[in-house]
């Protein structure tokens, strides 16, 4: 290695290097993204004349925003709502209990090998497949109606949920618990005395955020019959009820905007 | 009553921290392990109570090889042996009182421990220990509330409520400023006389560790190069411990004179 001297750095610009040495290589990949995003530009079609078409029942749609219709199709709607809700809340129980098995076992830093690779298979299999595939399979199964939706949603949040926590006691602060260890505890007192403690808050705030998803996701998988406010919703899109439509969508935006207000709330109260 | 004979450790990645160290600490004896970052002082106290696992030799306490037990006998064993650590290692989230009678969790079962519903002479051990530390009015704060001298004497509670025979202390005074720290090694140091306690503390500050203990004992690349009083830490035991470097100013005697100390 040469000798670095001050005399010839004095004088000389300063930048910081950049993330890619070579300027070849650097410069051909900013030219690849570049033509790539235009040549994704060119392939969309777009058929100008079914969109002027189209604007006609848009707008039909946008303006029944104006004028929800609550009523003709009350009690269609509290029943979705009400099921929609049972599901969520269901789901959301028997989904957390069993992730947090799940996400201590799929945490390598406590569990041990054999128990982590299961673990971590359950939440791969939960992770790759998609709430509607999952929905549309169940429903083949069970039938049409909220149980194939409730097991739907509690097998999403176990892929969730046991994820996010598993990578929450991997991130914890392992003196903590060595020193709950050092004092001769058991494996489960470890848990509740140095685990425990530090992965509390951000268990029960992604509990709170994974209940406002499951409430969203309630609402889509009735779309593929597995019950709740989304049969309802669809069925009034398919008697092209926009004011219905609306009014149900509503209703969907103010209990979201509800749960976040009020996990907003327990958050802060844990921390 | 502890004895250590040909204790190895060689990790994965094949750095050998302990090369078989042989020592013996009598009951009652407190004890300063100096040596520079890296010389292995942090995974011989771990080796102890095997929060590492050591890979050969032999661990005695009171006759029995802890490097050989199961882990249901290790568990047995850990309560005899309390462990204060650098940073203190509190549950943060936990009350300091919750943190203390993590003390007693060896000796109590699951639900009891779970429920926070201790057998009443562990509370009262509590209560006791912690106005001894003089933080009895923290009880119910969370610990990370309290500043860094007061975890740690959270920290030296903890360690003592499992009334145990060996005090291993790692660091014990790292974090806290010059005053703390002596306040600290003084509580530790009296604590172990008036319970007959055996203790051996890693320190990095030469001065403080002659200030408190009667022996040293200097390791460097995971051997033992000096065991003997505070008295023989000389330049040249230094250099030999540390490297080269101009000792005067540390073995010279620190003065003790700042005695009127406040209690807290």
């Amino acid at each position: 290695m040469s000798e670095m001297r001050l005399e010839d750095k004095l004088g000389t610009a300063w930048r910081k290097p950049h993330f890619i040495k070579n300027p070849t290589l650097r410069l051909g990949l900013i030219a690849g993204f570049i033509a790539y995003m235009i040549a994704a530009v060119l392939t969309i079609e777009v058929d100008w004349g079914r969109v002027y078409e189209g604007l006609d029942r848009g707008a039909a749609f946008v303006l029944a925003f104006t004028s929800p219709d609550f009523v003709s199709r009350a009690s269609d709607i509290w029943e979705g709502l009400f099921e929609s809700i049972v599901m969520t809340v269901a789901a959301s129980v028997v989904g957390i209990a069993i992730s947090i098995p799940i996400g201590l076992g799929a945490a390598r830093n406590i569990a041990p090998l054999p128990v982590y690779v299961v673990c971590r298979g359950i939440v791969a299999i939960s992770r790759a497949l998609q709430e509607i595939i999952v929905a549309i399979l169940l429903v083949a199964i069970f039938g049409f109606g909220p149980l194939a939706g409730f097991l739907t949603l509690s097998f999403a949040t176990i892929g969730f949920l046991s994820k996010l926590l598993a990578e929450d006691i991997e991130a914890m602060d392992r003196v903590q618990a060595e020193a709950i260890k050092a004092s001769g505890a058991r494996w489960t007192q470890w848990i509740n005395y140095g685990v425990q403690p530090q992965v509390m808050p951000r268990l029960v705030g992604l509990s709170m955020y994974r209940i406002d998803i499951n409430f969203r996701e309630s609402a889509i998988l009735g779309l593929v019959g597995a019950g709740g406010i989304g049969a309802t919703l669809n069925t009034a899109f398919d008697r092209y009820e926009y004011d219905t439509a609306a009014a149900i969508l509503l209703l969907i935006i103010g209990i979201v905007m509800a749960l976040e207000y009020l996990s907003g709330v327990i958050r802060a109260r844990v921390q | 009553m502890l004895q250590l004979k040909k204790l190895t450790k060689t990790y994965k990645t094949g750095d050998q921290a302990l090369k078989a160290i042989d020592l013996e600490v009598p009951k009652g004896q407190v004890l300063a392990l100096i040596g520079p970052s890296g010389a292995g002082k942090s995974t011989m106290i771990r080796c102890i109570n095997r929060l590492v696992e050591p890979s050969s030799g032999e661990v005695l306490l009171d006759g029995v090889d802890l490097a050989r037990l199961g882990s249901g006998a290790l568990r047995k064993a850990r309560r005899e042996m309390g462990m204060i650590f650098q940073e203190y290692a509190l549950v943060e989230r936990l009350t300091v009182m919750e943190n203390v009678l993590s003390g007693r969790l060896g000796f109590v079962g699951f639900w009891r421990s779970f429920l926070r519903k201790y057998p009443q002479p562990d509370v009262d051990e509590a209560f006791r220990l912690l106005d001894r530390v003089g933080l009895l009015h923290m009880a119910d704060k969370r610990a990370d509330e309290l500043s860094g001298g007061q975890r740690q004497r959270v920290g030296i509670c903890r360690a003592l409520i499992q009334n145990p025979k060996l005090l291993l202390v790692d660091e014990p005074t790292a974090s806290l400023d010059p005053k703390t720290s002596r306040q600290i090694m003084r509580l530790i140091t009296e604590l172990c006389r008036e319970r007959g306690l055996a203790a051996i503390i890693n320190i990095h500050d030469v001065a403080l560790a002659q200030m408190f203990v009667p022996r040293v004992v200097g390791l460097r690349f995971g051997e033992i190069v000096f065991d003997g009083p505070p008295t023989g830490l000389t330049s040249e035991k230094l250099t030999e411990i540390y490297g080269e470097e101009d000792w005067e100013a540390t073995i010279e005697k620190v003065d003790d004179s700042d005695d009127i100390e406040a209690a807290e």
